[in-house]
């Protein structure tokens, strides 16, 4: 074990990262252990395969959890998956971690849904741990303090034969959040304001952590939708010190730590927070209290404005080709430049996702809808993140207040964030979405998505046009 | 294993467009594939073909570039999703090389397990090469020289480690390498781990 000098200020980052250095390498990289695995169906049949074809067994079985979130169907889960080849990804899957002993919540499972709600849900995910998925969005992870990062089909297979990486140290990124968000204002709207001031790939390379008033003063829910939504930043990594409300949150989940364990593990985890001094290689401020509820106008998250804000005008751009761009984007959105974007008619909307499926997500939409409809022409689906966030919002009568304004209230999964099950836009169709990406076709080919918050989304839906939450609410 | 990748002289494919994401690269319909076959038709589908099946106009398409194993990007490239896949069908279509000023970080971490490799050059360097590239240049790469050159004159050098160079031209796998070199000091690092954080292994 590596002992640093005590009198050297240390990020969390540095924490996490130095408590799971195995080796260095000649070349400048890391070998870090990684403590915990997640699987889904999507990014892992090839993963398999490489540790079949050399005859490998996973390292340390009890270190994975598996369950199906991207491919499977939202509704109809008596039957057999109708996509033959959804059908066959998700029967793969359970061959896979059958023969290989790996942990698994099935398709029927009540605790089946996405995997980034379900880690943390299951207590799977814990502070102080380096964790590895085969998904981008696993920056949601970060929101406990652990170092969680997405990797590819290759690093999945690599992460379950020898439980260790060869990473790159980051640099790293703090952003302040202060001040006090105002009304309708959320952990998403932080995110996207957080997304335009720095590009879609611009904390690149960087880890981020998020610090300040703000965020201390965020539920562990809005603290992962906006870790989770730092990979559209370009940063792999998020991270947010964890505190008494990490704590309260992961007590009593199955798979956190018990008695004595517990104590010892908190004791451990409250050592994790930056050291007061510790340098970042950057520095953001964000004031919380300037943000207005967001929504994404483009084809990149980081063609975000404010929602009483007008689509950019491409004349007005010095930069040939960031002009291009915009005119690219504005043309694949059907927009106008220089317009208003609130008032653009929406025919879909979409309300889950691992970036917004929690229980305080749907309890935001379900504020607005109450007591109004859908408009005429929308379709609206509500797709709880896990099958524990369906319950939990039937228990509370959630369901009945989407669907009885005209929400659909699907079976949990990934849905219509990618549109891989069947939940798709149909070309020039536009969506008011919470998921995480606006790319070109990706929420079905030649969709327009535009990004917004739960409770943006709602308003959105009963109105059949983006429209500023803030208004709604003042009407009702 | 991936092919050997040492040294290569081709044209190059440009495509400047800013971030262009992994969906776009390989869309997520196609992820439902359980194999790697065939991965080289899905790349940029739908900048290929159209919603009618008709074909685009692209360059992934253009006969005089079929041969081409370098393609100079724009800013973000790779960014997004973290689907290997998006690697897999570029080198299945035949790149082994791309030039782009910054490189989405899971997209970069996946090129190298699979012998693709990432080149960053500052964006004005790369708005140069894409020029070059469209007005039929032919790109070459040494990775033991570190260095690429345009029409054989040198317009940069390669920042590689000798580890590098040499899984690049041996086109070795990440896991053997681990498994065969690193196993026990993983087995080590672990011992001490369970120590500190007995929780973790309960």
């Amino acid at each position: 074990m590596t002992i640093l000098p005590p009198e050297r200020p240390r990020t969390l980052y540095a924490k996490l990262w130095d408590s799971h250095v195995v080796r260095e390498r000649e070349d400048g990289s890391t070998l870090l252990y990684v403590d915990r695995h997640l699987l889904h169906e999507v990014s892992t049949p090839q993963s398999f395969v490489a540790l079949d074809r050399r005859g490998l067994r996973p390292h340390r079985p009890a270190a994975n959890l598996a369950v199906p979130d991207h491919a499977v169907p939202t509704r109809g889960r008596d039957k057999p998956i109708a996509d033959p080849m959804a059908r066959a990804q998700t029967a793969r899957l359970v061959e896979n971690v059958d023969r290989h002993g790996i942990p698994f919540i099935p398709l029927s499972d009540a605790r089946q849904g996405i995997v980034h709600v379900v880690g943390p849900e299951q207590g799977f995910t814990l502070p102080g741990i380096t964790l590895a998925c085969g998904d981008s969005h696993t920056s949601t992870h970060g929101a406990f303090g652990a170092l969680a990062f997405g990797v590819g089909a290759s690093e999945c297979g690599i992460v379950m034969a020898a439980q260790a990486l060869a990473q790159r140290r980051a640099r790293t990124m703090v952003v302040r959040v202060e001040g006090t968000p105002g009304p309708g204002v959320t952990a998403k709207d932080l995110a996207l304001a957080l997304i335009a001031q720095l590009g879609a790939n611009g904390a690149a390379g960087h880890a981020i952590e998020y610090q300040g008033a703000a965020i201390r003063a965020l539920s562990m829910e809005a603290r992962m939708t906006l870790c989770n939504m730092a990979i559209e930043a370009g940063a792999r990594v998020a991270l947010i010190a964890p505190d008494e409300t990490t704590f309260a949150f992961l007590e009593g989940r199955p798979m956190a730590p018990k008695g004595p364990e517990w104590d010892a593990a908190v004791a451990y985890w409250r050592t994790l927070p930056s050291d007061e001094g510790a340098l970042y290689d950057r520095e953001v401020v964000l004031d919380a209290g300037k943000v207005a509820p967001f929504v994404t106008w483009g084809t990149s998250p980081e063609d975000a404005i404010a929602i009483d804000a007008a689509v950019p005008d491409p004349e007005a751009v010095a930069d040939p080709a960031r002009a291009g761009r915009l005119r690219k984007a504005i043309a694949y959105m059907g927009l106008e430049a220089g317009r208003p974007i609130a008032g653009t008619r929406i025919d879909t909307v979409f309300i889950g996702s691992c970036t917004n499926g929690r229980l305080a997500d749907l309890r935001a939409a379900a504020q607005v809808v109450r007591g109004r409809s859908v408009a005429p022409g929308v379709r609206a689906l509500v797709v709880p993140g896990s099958g524990l966030v369906k319950a939990q919002a039937e228990a509370e009568g959630l369901d009945l207040v989407f669907t009885e304004a005209g929400f659909e209230w699907r079976e949990a999964g990934c849905s219509m964030c990618v549109a891989m099950n069947g939940d798709r836009l149909e070309p020039g169709q536009r969506s008011a979405s919470t998921s995480n990406r606006n790319f070109e076709g990706r929420q079905g080919r030649g969709g327009r998505t535009h990004l917004l918050s739960p409770a943006m989304a709602a308003a959105a839906a009963v109105t059949g046009a983006l429209t500023d939450v803030r208004t709604l609410e003042a009407m009702a | 294993m991936s092919a050997p990748l040492i040294r290569l002289e081709t044209r190059a494919i440009s495509l400047p467009e800013t971030n262009t994401d992994t969906d776009i690269i390989f869309p997520a319909r196609f992820l439902l594939k359980i194999d790697r076959d065939g991965m080289d038709e899905c790349l940029f589908r739908d900048r290929r073909v159209g919603p009618e099946g008709e074909a685009l106009d692209h360059p992934f398409d253009d006969p005089a570039l079929r041969d081409a194993q370098v393609l100079v990007a724009g800013p973000g490239f790779g960014c997004g999703s973290s689907r290997e896949q998006a690697v897999w069908a570029l080198v299945d279509w035949g790149i082994r090389v791309v030039i782009a000023p910054d490189f989405g970080d899971i997209f970069a971490g996946n090129a190298a397990k699979n012998g693709l490799l990432c080149v960053r050059l500052p964006a004005d360097t790369c708005r140069t090469l894409a020029a070059r590239a469209d007005a039929g240049a032919r790109f070459g790469v040494d990775l033991p020289a570190r260095v690429l050159t345009v029409d054989g004159a040198r317009v940069a050098g390669l920042d590689l480690s000798d580890a590098a160079v040499q899984a690049f031209g041996e086109g070795w796998d990440e896991i053997d390498v681990i498994l065969n070199r690193e196993i026990d000091e993983i087995r080590r690092f672990e011992d001490d781990h369970r120590a500190r954080q007995p929780w973790l292994f309960a």
